[in-house]
């Protein structure tokens, strides 16, 4: 048995991916494995460089030259199809010209194994692809398993939002919380006076202090709202500066007239945002449920938005109570 | 206890018994809701419960449920996956057994919280193995008694298994080949992904 036999024989044990190459780059000797990758196109005798392209070091052209190009490492890739990128090491045999060349498939074994049928065989018993493919397969399932999870999660958020009664901004109830208030209130046949307030100037402050100082002035506008309001009260921010203020069981007016002029009141006070401060002021309408024969909220609604109406036009900053067309004439 | 763990029983009763048997075994267990999430993790005796319930509305003893959920988690076309991460254990049955050693480091590869006891294979001799199952995990041998046979089948191979549990402080399943090549097994392709 020659040396060179004896190298081969341990070679196609330890990397069966190796190429021998003499120094004019031709191929002596090729391992299982690799020649696994071009079934019908002996790679023995032929050159290494009509087969592999080297994309790393570029500027190297010759097999020779590879054996000092960065400390033997490259990166190449077949000439033909599938142009599987491949790693390689080169090493110089001391006792003749020429090298060996080990090759692996590094991140492209994904692909690799598939394309090419390989089986565990085609590995050597050190070699970590084994492993790899597992965990590639055991990281997709997981992530699959969590992914799922997520969406999941997603869903029941968005559920759990569109069922949620609290405006975020303010910590007020919402438009959901008012309409479910209110059906519950016809339901139990009670009676309630229904407030509709919108803040005057607010567009403008916001457009003259942005977005932070609207946002600070709407919270203020709610504090004082709940200050003003006993706390079986609804106060509800229903859009961007109007609020809808539900009281359970009041009717007289005088009460209702005392809270709205408080609440005008204070709503006039300068609230401060970063060293200026901002005007708003407050209309409002109000009507009775027992204003109505029948028990529908949407009418009562309807009857403070129409009294607000009519205090803006009486030029804003004031309130007015829902007057019946009949009484009205 | 790894919502995995959980689903799996979940994922066994509900293709072998059906939905309402699951449906069932989730309210007599008093769970308070009908399906586990596999990457949550629950309270050990959650999954005890749901088992007692699950046990004794089929009127079949742990042990017996526990190795039908092990066959399951291999041979149902379910649970492709996890038959092909086994697989990658070893090209041989005997490689296969030997693999189990790294079980409980390859589960905490994929699943960095999932903690399943450690195996240990000792080689009586070329067709005898004992596969000893540290405790941690109530009925895991029983699992592991029914995985191995459905290995078996998948691999091909012909074997005979016995499990002492409960004798001592580690269960201890024993396994005779009796022919490593019975029949042809399965086909393992490493590049087929299982979806």
């Amino acid at each position: 048995m020659t040396p060179m036999s004896d190298l081969v024989e341990l070679l196609e044990t330890l990397c069966p991916m190796f190429v021998i190459v003499d120094e004019t780059g031709q191929i002596q000797s090729v391992g299982h494995t690799l020649q696994k990758l071009r079934p019908d196109q002996p790679m023995a005798q032929r050159n290494f460089l009509d087969i592999f392209e080297l994309i790393r070091p570029k500027s190297v052209t010759t097999v020779s030259g590879l054996m000092v190009a960065s400390c033997g490492r490259l990166q190449l890739r077949f000439r033909d199809e599938p142009r599987t990128t491949l790693k390689g090491l080169v090493a110089p045999l001391r006792n003749r010209s020429g090298a060996v060349i080990n090759l692996s498939f590094g991140i492209s074994i994904l692909d690799a194994v598939r394309d090419y049928a390989l089986t565990s065989a085609d590995f050597s018993g050190a070699d970590l692809a084994i492993e790899l493919l597992y965990l590639v397969e055991a990281k997709s399932a997981a992530m699959e398993a969590s992914r799922s999870l997520n969406l999941r999660l997603q869903g029941a958020m968005l559920e759990a939002e569109e069922q949620a009664y609290t405006d975020t901004l303010t910590g007020l109830k919402n438009r959901r919380a008012m309409d479910h208030m209110l059906d519950q209130l016809i339901q139990s046949q009670s009676s309630f006076a229904l407030m509709h307030l919108d803040l005057d100037f607010f567009k403008s402050v916001n457009d003259r202090l942005g977005h932070a100082a609207g946002d600070h002035v709407l919270q203020q506008a709610a504090r004082i709202m709940m200050e003003e309001t006993r706390s079986e009260d609804t106060v509800a921010r229903i859009g961007g500066d109007e609020f809808v203020l539900i009281f359970k069981g009041l009717k007289d007016r005088k009460t209702l007239t005392g809270i709205a002029e408080r609440l005008i009141a204070r709503l006039r006070e300068p609230i401060a945002f970063d060293n200026t401060e901002c005007i708003i002021s407050a209309s409002i309408g109000t009507a009775l449920s027992t204003q109505f024969k029948t028990q529908e909220w949407a009418k009562v609604l309807n009857a403070a938005d129409q009294a607000l109406y009519e205090a803006k036009k009486n030029g804003r900053s004031r309130h007015v109570f829902y007057e019946e067309p009949a009484k009205a004439n | 206890m790894h919502g995995l763990i959980n689903r799996a029983i979940q994922s066994f009763v509900c293709a072998t018994y059906g939905w309402s048997c699951w449906q069932r075994a989730t309210e007599k267990a008093n769970l308070g809701f009908v399906e586990f999430e596999p990457m949550l993790i629950y309270d050990a005796d959650v999954s005890t419960r749901v088992l007692d319930a699950l046990c004794a509305e089929l009127s079949r003893s742990q042990s017996e449920f526990l190795e039908d959920l092990g066959t399951y988690l291999v041979s149902h076309p379910n649970m492709e996956g996890l038959r092909r991460l086994l697989r990658f254990g070893g090209v041989t049955y005997v490689e296969f057994l030997h693999s189990l050693d790294d079980l409980s480091d390859r589960a905490r590869l994929a699943v960095s919280d999932l903690d399943l006891p450690v195996l240990e294979l000792r080689e009586q001799s070329s067709t005898e193995y004992t596969l000893r199952c540290s405790p941690g995990l109530p009925g895991y041998s029983s699992v592991m008694t029914g995985v191995l046979r459905a290995m078996a089948d998948d691999y091909g191979a012909l074997v005979m298994l016995s499990n002492d549990e409960g004798l001592g402080a580690n269960d201890v399943i024993s396994i005779i080949l009796v022919e490593s090549a019975f029949s042809e097994g399965r086909r393992f392709d490493l590049g087929a992904r299982a979806q």
